[in-house]
């Protein structure tokens, strides 16, 4: 039993699963964004503007009159395993006279955020991701995307101290796993409170919320249209009029697959950890890469059949015996097993097989899930999706493939 | 399907140094007659069909119409010649294929076969080799249509064919009872890729899925990230690294576990999600550990998935991603148990890497119908299953290069439940499972290693006119030695090990060296001298008030059990003391209160109605069978029960034979009305049991007793005997009333039971709402 004293226990670990869902912020964090501080906090996106908080949220905020709504600035964060994702309401009726009030401090974060779309090194703002004129709590204002890798939380917080931004909050909105975390962090730099919301809720909350605000522009939901067929591919966009039943996907780090049946109704059906932190993890080992953007560019210029074995390989065609076409990856990475074959191949070769990989066996998981729980509307989000369209083509496909059309995979533009 | 690499280089050089033991392996070549082969990455399984010739023992009645001189023997034994079929099936590295090519082709002498069955991705590479070196047709067969059939033989024929791993438990290997129906299950086969089949019956069976990322998947992408070329290394590596240092875990990204959705903090959130940095440098053994458990849950999360969507919960897991090795179907064990959570269990098979073989075999075997027969695993001819873990066997880089083998014996009947079996599938024979009871195992491995001297000289005086016997007994002592040795170290090693398996261990090496039946000449004379006292016995049972009959009926009975040379403190005995008799073993007896005692709700029962039919598993020859046996059956005869006296097909030990009872029963007719009248009336039957062993295993009957059994509606069996109802069917549950009895002739033994040398089992039971008991 134990080879080695100590990875006994560890095998513990291989609870595959676990779903991080963190990352996947992005779909949660718009919508909970708005949401500040306790009071109001809970933003409740779109459906919250025109009726009563939901009593979920009414719990959290128990000072929350409706007619005092928080003061500014209003942010939602995400800290997931690699990535925070920040929302920033950016207030654009501001009064003369609110103007003249404004303190310096909040002043300066509004400019700070919003002349700028790189923050350090590592911060990003989405700029196409932008939502303009908003209305939310009977403001109105531009919605801004942010997001820069966990790693460089301790800087944010130091940003954040500097900036004395505590002096206009006690509580600051944030859900993922890092809220937790790193609760004591914002504590202790920052002087800031989290009220952490559950990720789940808001990832949902989020979806919901960013399909019913963005009627006017692009639509935000989309599938791709006869994504079997290269040449006919495009892009349709979608109404989530009535999205229930939907499998939520959420494809960060790791994987977290809900089934939704409404607003208030679901659960988490499964996860795994082979996610976009893995395609990450590996391509920088076996790539030397460092970015998510960089092995995506390599992905994109490589050549998985190189790598992966195919049916054909094997049965030198179709495996006609259970109906299996010769272009099927019969084992990924399976002609590595080959020491030629190994020196023969590129680091772009070697991207493109994981993304492929990973991208293949979260849609197989899926499938499956879709199956057991009776769905057949799936929507797909989470950064791994960001740029992503070759992992995004993919899943269209085996959706449609593996499930003989029965099965619809959807997207969302901010998940992107 | 996977490899590459090293085919031509290695093999020629490693030719020179090839000597084959011609002795072990391949045996019964010359008989040989069907080939099949399943050519695999690194192994090679051959498969072939042979006859074995070999001695057994026949007794034949004389003539006693004529006159009866004193001092004649009962009846004639003879040792005859017969021809029975064994499947052969050998498994061995790659690199040996040329040898043993060669070793084939001169040995091959008898058989017409013109083609050989082949399956595994190996099969086309060598198609050419072998067709050239054999002069024999190579016919493909597909790989996953073997696959099945082999599984579906094994399960069917092999008790104990699969098990559950555990790593931390105290028996490695759980084994499983054979379920009376194998169908419906999935085999999840792990090769390069995974593929999930369900199989509905022995012709039906569907892929329904699969997943890319399989063994070609750890073996590929481990060598990309650790420089590792070899399988078993990556494997190795992967044991002694920490994956918690490249996966990113829930309590990396929570700080602790995620309460909620009940995600423990050390469950792995993002697969290799820590190395997606620069700055860091990983051990390979940690990265190859990360990548085993990521791999093992993908395919254990896919196999619940499936298993669920069709509502399975027999799930086997086979492939080379598997095969023996314990580090994989470690994790793959936990990936089930967690995404299941306890609802399923991973079952893993012995004779996993066989099972292409065993299906290509069958495949070109059909017009031989084997599937008609009942198969037996030979322990004897079996290398059995070696641990590959360096801690539970230090011999295992000996073995590596070694030869495996498994051998089948077709036996003369089909095998089937014993129809009055309360719950058929959770039946287990066996008392206690000696893989699981270290100091049970070590007492009866030390028992059966005292004993070996006294059976070595017993099979030697068994032959005493036949060549080389005291060669072949020597050999059989090294070869039962061997075998003790080996499951003193690998207990698994054939299934459960039970002081049953034991025992069938020792028949099945003392027929490989053709000591058929050493006690022949022992019954032969045990049966005479109690032929003689039988009608003087059952004058004086006729005597006896009723009350008091029956108990000396039962006291016969157990008194008669006390002759058993299966038991070492009772061969002591007999073999010093032949005047041992039987009113001597009757004060051996323990007094009553029995050590179990039912006597008197026994006696209550014969007070009411009388029982339609009783089968009775019957034990020793002689003074047992009887003394014992047949007055207590002619008691019931007189009650107007029915009696069916089964006994063994084959010999083992002093047990009697169905062929020595058929003479018994005739002579005893002769003398006795009572029983001559059942015989002719069709109330007294013989049957057999199918079995050749001193134990009983209630789910492998033959076929026949079971019908029999059903026709006569069978209300009561009576079980006799230590190996049939103490080491076996102690625990058995019938259906109706039940009758266990046996002296118990091994101290350690009865001290574990809380009695004593020479204690009394008499166990009657009545099951729930039995009709007998309403009266």
């Amino acid at each position: 039993m134990e080879l080695n004293g100590c990875h006994c226990e560890d095998e513990g670990g291989t609870e595959a699963d676990d779903g991080e869902t963190r990352q996947q912020t992005p779909g949660k964090g718009r919508a909970g964004d708005p949401r500040i501080d306790g009071g109001i906090e809970g933003g409740a996106a779109g459906p919250m503007e025109q009726g009563e908080p939901s009593e979920r949220r009414a719990r959290h905020t128990a000072d929350s009159p409706r007619k005092s709504r928080p003061p500014f600035p209003w942010f939602g964060m995400d800290i997931g395993g690699t990535l925070v994702k920040l929302v920033y309401f950016e207030p654009k009726d501001i009064t003369a006279e609110e103007e003249q009030e404004e303190v310096e401090n909040l002043k300066s974060i509004r400019k700070y955020l919003t002349s700028n779309v790189a923050y350090g090194s590592t911060g990003i703002r989405d700029v196409h991701l932008e939502l303009k004129d908003l209305t939310l709590c009977g403001r109105t204002g531009n919605l801004h995307f942010i997001r820069f890798p966990t790693q460089d939380l301790p800087a944010f917080l130091q940003m954040g101290r500097d900036k004395h931004f505590s002096s206009l909050h006690t509580a600051l909105c944030a859900t993922g796993g890092g809220a937790y975390k790193f609760e004591a962090d914002f504590r202790m730099m920052a002087d800031l409170q989290l009220l952490k919301l559950d990720e789940l809720d808001c990832l949902i909350r989020g979806v919901l919320y960013i399909d019913s605000v963005n009627s006017s522009g692009p639509s935000e939901c989309y599938y791709f249209e006869n994504p079997t067929d290269p040449v006919h591919c495009i892009v349709k966009p979608y109404r989530l009029e009535n999205p229930y039943p939907l499998l939520l996907v959420n494809i960060g780090s790791g994987v977290s697959i809900l089934a939704v049946h409404s607003k208030d109704n679901f659960k988490r059906v499964t996860g795994t950890s082979l996610g976009g932190g893995t395609f990450l993890g590996l391509c920088c080992l076996l790539t030397g890469c460092s970015t998510f953007e960089e092995a995506l560019e390599m992905a994109s210029r490589g050549e998985s059949t190189r790598v992966d074995k195919l049916v054909r390989d094997i049965y030198g065609g179709d495996y006609e015996r259970f109906g299996l076409p010769g272009w099927i990856v019969a084992s990924s990475f399976g002609n590595m097993m080959c020491k030629e074959k190994r020196e023969s191949v590129s680091k772009e070769d070697l991207a493109r097989a994981t993304l492929v990989t990973i991208t293949n066996n979260i849609g197989s998981i899926t499938r499956m899930c879709a199956l057991n729980e009776n769905i057949e509307r799936v929507v797909f989000v989470g950064n791994f999706l960001r740029v992503n369209t070759l992992s995004m083509k993919l899943l269209a496909y085996s959706m449609e493939y593996w499930s003989a059309g029965r099965l619809k995979a959807l997207f969302l533009q901010h998940e992107v | 399907m996977a490899d590459c690499s090293q085919a031509g280089s290695g093999r020629h050089s490693m030719d020179k140094s090839i000597t084959l033991p011609p002795d072990e392996i391949f045996r019964n070549l010359e008989n040989a007659k069907r080939f099949a082969i399943d050519i695999g990455g690194s192994l090679t399984k051959l498969a072939y069909y042979s006859t074995v010739q070999h001695k057994v023992a026949k007794v034949r009645s004389f003539d006693h119409t004529a006159k009866e001189v004193d001092g004649d023997p009962l009846y004639e034994i003879s040792v005859q010649e017969e021809i029975t079929a064994r499947l052969h099936f050998i498994k061995f590295e790659n690199a040996y294929i040329e040898t043993c090519l060669d070793f084939i082709k001169d040995h091959l002498v008898n058989t017409e076969t013109k083609v050989i069955k082949a399956t595994g991705g190996g099969a086309y590479k060598f198609k050419e080799l072998i067709e050239k070196k054999l002069k024999l047709k190579v016919d493909k067969e597909d790989e996953m249509s073997c696959l099945i059939k082999g599984c579906n033989f094994v399960l069917k024929n092999i008790p104990h064919e699969a098990f559950v791993y555990a790593k931390h438990a105290d028996s490695e290997f759980r084994f499983q009872n054979t379920h009376p129906d194998i169908f419906p299950y999935l085999l999840i086969n792990i090769g390069s890729g995974v593929s999930i089949v369900k199989v509905e019956s022995e012709d039906k069976f569907e892929r329904i899925g699969g997943s890319s990322i399989g063994g070609g998947t750890f073996w590929g992408l481990g060598a990309l990230l650790t420089k590792t070329k070899r399988f078993d290394e990556l494997l190795q590596l992967a044991s002694r690294g920490q994956h918690t240092s490249v996966d990113m875990l829930v309590k990396d990204i929570y700080g602790g576990a995620y309460g909620s959705l009940g995600l423990t903090g050390d469950l792995i959130a993002s697969s290799f999600g820590k190395s997606a940095t620069t700055d860091k440098e990983f051990s390979k053994e940690d990265m190859a550990k990360s990548l085993l458990h990521m791999i093992s849950n993908d395919i254990g999360q896919l196999a619940c998935l499936y298993a669920r969507l069709h509502n399975l919960t027999r799930v086997y897991f086979g492939g080379f991603f598997i095969r023996g090795h314990p580090v994989t179907m470690h994790t793959i064990t936990y990936s089930i148990n967690f995404f299941t959570k306890g609802e399923v269990q991973a079952l893993f098979l012995r004779h996993e890497g066989y099972l292409g073989a065993i299906g290509a075999f069958l495949k070109g075997a059909e017009e031989d119908n084997p599937n008609q027969y009942s198969w037996g695993e030979n322990y004897a001819g079996s290398s059995g299953l070696m641990s590959v873990s360096p801690d539970l066997n230090p011999m295992q880089r000996v073995r590596s290069g070694t030869f495996d083998m498994l051998e089948m014996d077709r036996l003369e009947r089909q095998l089937v439940n014993l129809p009055l079996l309360q719950d058929p599938s959770s039946y287990i024979p066996d008392t206690v499972d000696l893989t699981e009871d270290a100091l049970a195992r070590q007492y009866w491995l030390y028992c059966f290693e005292e004993a070996l001297d006294g059976v070595v000289n017993r099979a030697v005086a068994s032959q005493p006119d036949l060549p080389q016997a005291v060669e072949r007994a020597e050999k059989f002592r090294q070869k039962y030695l061997h075998k003790l040795q080996t499951l003193r170290h690998q207990p698994f090693a054939y299934g459960s090990l039970t002081v049953r398996s034991l025992l069938d261990t020792r028949e099945h090496c003392l027929n490989e060296f053709n000591f058929p039946d050493p006690y022949s000449k022992i019954k032969q004379k045990e049966n005479d001298v109690a032929l003689r006292y039988f009608q003087k016995v059952v004058r004086s049972l006729e005597k006896l008030p009723w009350e008091q009959r029956q108990f000396a009926l039962v006291k016969g009975l157990l008194a008669g059990n006390v002759f058993d040379w299966g038991a070492k403190a009772v061969s002591d005995v007999l073999e010093s003391n032949p005047e041992f008799g039987f009113e001597e073993a009757k004060h051996q007896l323990q007094d009553r209160p029995w050590l179990i005692d039912c006597y008197d709700q026994w006696v209550e029962r014969l007070k009411g109605p009388p029982h339609k039919c009783a089968l009775f598993f019957v034990d020793n020859s002689g003074i047992d069978i009887i003394l014992g046996v047949f007055p207590f059956v002619r008691e019931l005869l007189c009650r107007g029960t029915e009696v069916v006296l089964a006994s063994n097909s084959g010999p083992a030990l002093n047990d009697v034979t169905n062929s020595e009872l058929q003479i018994l029963t005739e002579r005893i007719a002769a003398m006795d009305s009572v029983i001559q009248a059942a015989i002719k009336e069709d109330r007294l039957t013989l049957v057999q049991s199918g079995s050749s062993s001193p134990c009983l295993d209630l789910s492998r009957l033959d076929k026949a007793l079971a019908v029999v059994v059903r026709e006569r509606h069978t209300d009561l069996v009576v079980i006799e005997g230590m190996g049939r109802a103490i080491h076996t069917n102690y625990y058995a549950a019938l259906s109706c009333e039940s009758l266990k009895l046996a002296v118990i002739k091994n101290s350690w033994l009865a001290e574990r039971l809380g009695g004593k040398i020479f204690s009394v089992v008499f166990k009657y039971e009545v099951p729930p709402q039995s009709p007998g008991l309403r009266r």
